[in-house]
């Protein structure tokens, strides 16, 4: 019947002979293991103690002196911070290195560097250039005189092309650009309508130069703030 | 071998450069060279982040770049250049032997910034010993001009080679090359140091400055620090452009001269050692570097060049050479008789020599000293059958066998099978034993990666696991400082001192005790590193023994 012999029934015994291995009868395989193996190979003999003297405490203290140097220096890139789970308030006042996030840290000489390495520091002031003109612009247009939101966009097309001219040609800057000018009309459309529901006589109370915020206004802040001042 | 040295070129660069060029580097040295976009989809990074690392790995003489034929510039990572981090203290501490101080300094800031001009690096070096000595003394630069002029032109010291420009061809990129060769030690005119304007030596500081015109307002301490290179006034440097770094092949071929040396003092004699230090400088003008012969010289420039104060004779010194070159190690070969006699420097065979005692000392400490009598058997006989060995090595048959197999099974032996008839029977086939040396040192060497690269990881493991006591204490000495700054009394000082508990501050010293051994271990293991990776490429060549 089947079951006898080596059949397919039979799980009994090995996958292999061990008589063809070498082993006698009776001696044999290695008892199974029943943990595994351990993590280290036993060390059968000490190791010899290492150098001493002078030289080797100055080469100690230089190599530890040298890898702490190396830590401060800017070469040492220091991967961004994550972000917090909630937004703070106090995030906004921090000054604690949110405008170095972009820049290098240090100038390599790019006559020996290949050009695409530069990296394009975004600049914060165009924001703020593209505020002014468009609250400008609706005041000129409430005190009735015509033509003057289109002296408004020749000024604002004006200051941007000054601006194009004063950095490098970049593809990146152009597009920003024209995104910019894009807001900056969408905002003046939007203000405008505000300011015909709302009182007149506001936009006369206050100085021009009310809202102008100084040259470090948006250097330590984030993009957030510059929501702050438009009432 | 790859495969270790990538992951020991990984953890070198995350201690050193941080993360992120540590992904860029690791990334560039598993998968090949890359432009600029691949890298950055590879390695998930923000696209600045990327560019901040090249222009790290750039700077510090890792990378190259070049332009494919697509136009693209693609970057390739030298991961050996990497490796060397490892031996950074130990070009310092060459420096300080051989220049003093300066040397060091100067040294050890161009290891810090990978390439400067010289102006800048003499500058912020003068400035360092300026501040580190005492009051009313400074440094003149003009000695450390000087100093860094001696590093030049005994080629410790050499000019970064332009690479091939953005916008240039390809054409022109093979003749600039050529030129810089030959430019390579050259320091620019700007820099050069006109003697006649040097009046006196230390206090003259100011009126050296003057009549550099450069700017002569730098009398204000700066504190040593790798603050941005930006600082510094690029534009007015006399020597703009030209770049400089460190040699390294020249204080390789330094530090392997100085093992030969000490080799041939511990076996021969002090006189030997210095017979064979001044065939190494006649050398030194006839040799390319690092060439495993150096060109023959005659007994007579030996004899003439010796140093006085050797007082050695013409005839102990032809004993000496006939010494060495009959002894077994085959150093020094005689070439001919001409002259009387033309004698032969052998650096490959020198290296040899070392490797082969280094790896008999980590036979012997791995796997007892029968063992090591066992390899050194096999080296000196080259083939031995088992039963020979038993035989020779005076061991009793089991254990001869047993550690021989041992020695097999870690690759330190190779065998090879001798069949005496067609169908290679076991009982009928000679089994010879042997040892190629090459092979073993890969081998070895592979490993010391492996071991360097834990060593660094479990440094790392020890610093993480007890941060928080470490910045613990951090805090508490700064604590103290301020106080102490402020002027407290003893009572307070001894309140800070008391926030950290006693077993707090024991666990801390064996902390600091552990990776100072660890950093120490690191240092000792470059060593053999180091020679492993000197004998290796000449012995290339020679396929077995």
């Amino acid at each position: 019947m089947a079951g006898r012999g080596r059949g397919r029934g039979g799980h009994r015994g090995l996958s292999f002979d061990p008589g063809a291995l070498g082993f006698g009868r009776g001696e044999g395989l290695p008892p199974p293991t029943l943990q595994p193996p351990p993590i280290y190979p036993p060390l059968e003999f000490k190791p010899v103690p290492l150098q001493e003297g002078e030289e080797a405490n100055y080469l100690l203290a230089l190599k530890q002196e040298f890898r702490g140097s190396m830590r401060e220096s800017p070469y040492f890139i220091k991967p961004q911070s994550a972000k917090k789970d909630i937004e703070r308030y106090s995030d906004k006042y921090q000054l604690n290195g949110q405008n170095k996030r972009q820049g290098l840290g240090w100038t390599p000489d790019w006559n020996t560097f290949p050009k695409e390495l530069r990296i394009r520091e975004k600049k914060p002031k165009r924001l703020k250039l593209s505020v002014k003109p468009s609250l400008s612009g609706t005041k000129l247009k409430v005190k009735g005189q015509k033509g003057d939101a289109k002296e408004a966009e020749n000024k604002l097309k004006q200051i941007l092309q000054a601006e194009e001219d004063g950095e490098d040609d970049d593809d990146e800057d152009d597009e920003e650009e024209e995104k910019k000018k894009k807001e900056a009309e969408g905002e003046e459309e939007e203000e405008e309508e505000l300011y015909d529901e709302e009182d007149i006589e506001e936009g006369t109370d206050y100085a021009l130069s009310y809202f102008d915020n100084g040259e470090d206004y948006l250097d330590a802040d984030d993009d957030a703030l510059e929501d702050g001042p438009v009432y | 071998m790859a495969q270790s040295q990538v992951r020991l070129g990984g953890l070198l660069l995350q201690h050193q450069y941080g993360e992120i060029v540590e992904n860029v580097g690791t990334f560039l040295a598993s998968k090949g060279s890359f432009a600029l976009r691949d890298i950055t989809d590879g390695t998930k990074l923000g696209v600045n982040e990327v560019k901040k690392a090249l222009c790290v790995l750039i700077q510090h003489n890792m990378m190259d770049f070049e332009k494919n034929r697509r136009g693209l510039i693609e970057y390739t990572v030298h991961i050996n250049k990497v490796l060397l981090i490892t031996r950074y203290p130990r070009y310092i501490y060459c420096a300080k032997t051989l220049y003093g101080d300066v040397g060091e300094f100067l040294v050890e800031e161009l290891l810090s910034h990978g390439q400067m001009l010289m102006s800048q690096v003499c500058r912020r070096v003068s400035d360092r010993i300026t501040q580190a000595l005492e009051e009313g003394q400074s440094m003149d630069e003009f000695q450390v001009r000087k100093t860094f002029v001696e590093l030049v032109k005994t080629h410790f010291l050499q000019r970064v080679a332009s690479p091939p420009s953005d916008s240039g061809d390809n054409a022109d990129s093979e003749t600039e090359l050529q030129v810089m060769e030959k430019e390579m030690f050259l320091i620019p005119p700007a820099m050069d140091i006109d003697y006649s304007k040097v009046h006196s030596s230390v206090t003259s500081s100011s009126k050296r400055k003057r009549e550099d015109g450069e700017e002569g307002d730098k009398v204000a301490k700066r504190p040593r620090s790798t603050s941005p290179l930006s600082d510094e006034k690029n534009e007015d440097a006399p020597d703009k452009g030209v770049y400089w770094h460190v040699n390294f092949t020249r204080f390789h071929q330094f530090f392997r001269d100085q093992s030969v040396l000490s080799a041939v003092n511990s076996k021969i004699d002090r006189y030997a050692c210095e017979i064979v230090r001044t065939m190494l400088r006649i050398s030194e003008k006839t040799t390319v570097p690092l060439a495993p012969t150096t060109h023959p010289m005659s007994s007579h420039e030996i004899f003439q060049n010796l140093p006085p104060e050797l007082d050695l004779n013409r005839q102990t010194l032809g004993e000496y050479l006939t010494l060495l070159a009959e002894d077994k190690t085959e150093i020094v070969n005689k070439a001919g008789e001409s002259g009387g006699g033309m004698y032969v420097l052998n650096m490959q065979k020198a290296l040899e020599t070392l490797c082969k005692a280094s790896i008999e000392s980590v036979v012997q400490e791995r796997f007892g000293s029968k063992c090591s009598r066992i390899f050194r058997l096999l080296l000196m006989k080259r083939h031995l059958e088992q039963k020979q060995v038993e035989d020779m090595a005076m061991i009793p048959a089991k254990e001869a066998k047993e550690l021989l197999y041992k020695l097999f099974s870690e690759n330190f032996v190779t065998m090879q099978e001798i069949p005496k008839t067609p169908d290679h029977a076991p009982s009928r086939t000679f089994y010879l034993f042997g040892i190629n040396m090459h092979q073993v040192s890969r081998m070895l060497l592979d490993r010391c990666y492996k071991a360097m690269g834990n060593l660094i990881s479990r440094r790392e493991h020890e610093n993480t696991e007890n941060r928080r006591l470490v910045e613990k204490s951090q805090r508490v000495d700064a604590i103290a400082a301020s106080l102490q700054s402020s002027g407290a009394d003893t009572t307070q000082m001894s309140e800070v001192e008391e926030m950290i508990t006693p077993p707090e501050r024991q666990q801390l010293n064996k902390l600091k005790h552990d990776i100072s051994k660890l950093e120490q271990s690191e240092l000792q293991l470059d060593e053999t590193i180091f020679l492993l990776e000197s004998y290796l490429p000449g012995s290339a060549a020679m396929v077995m023994y």
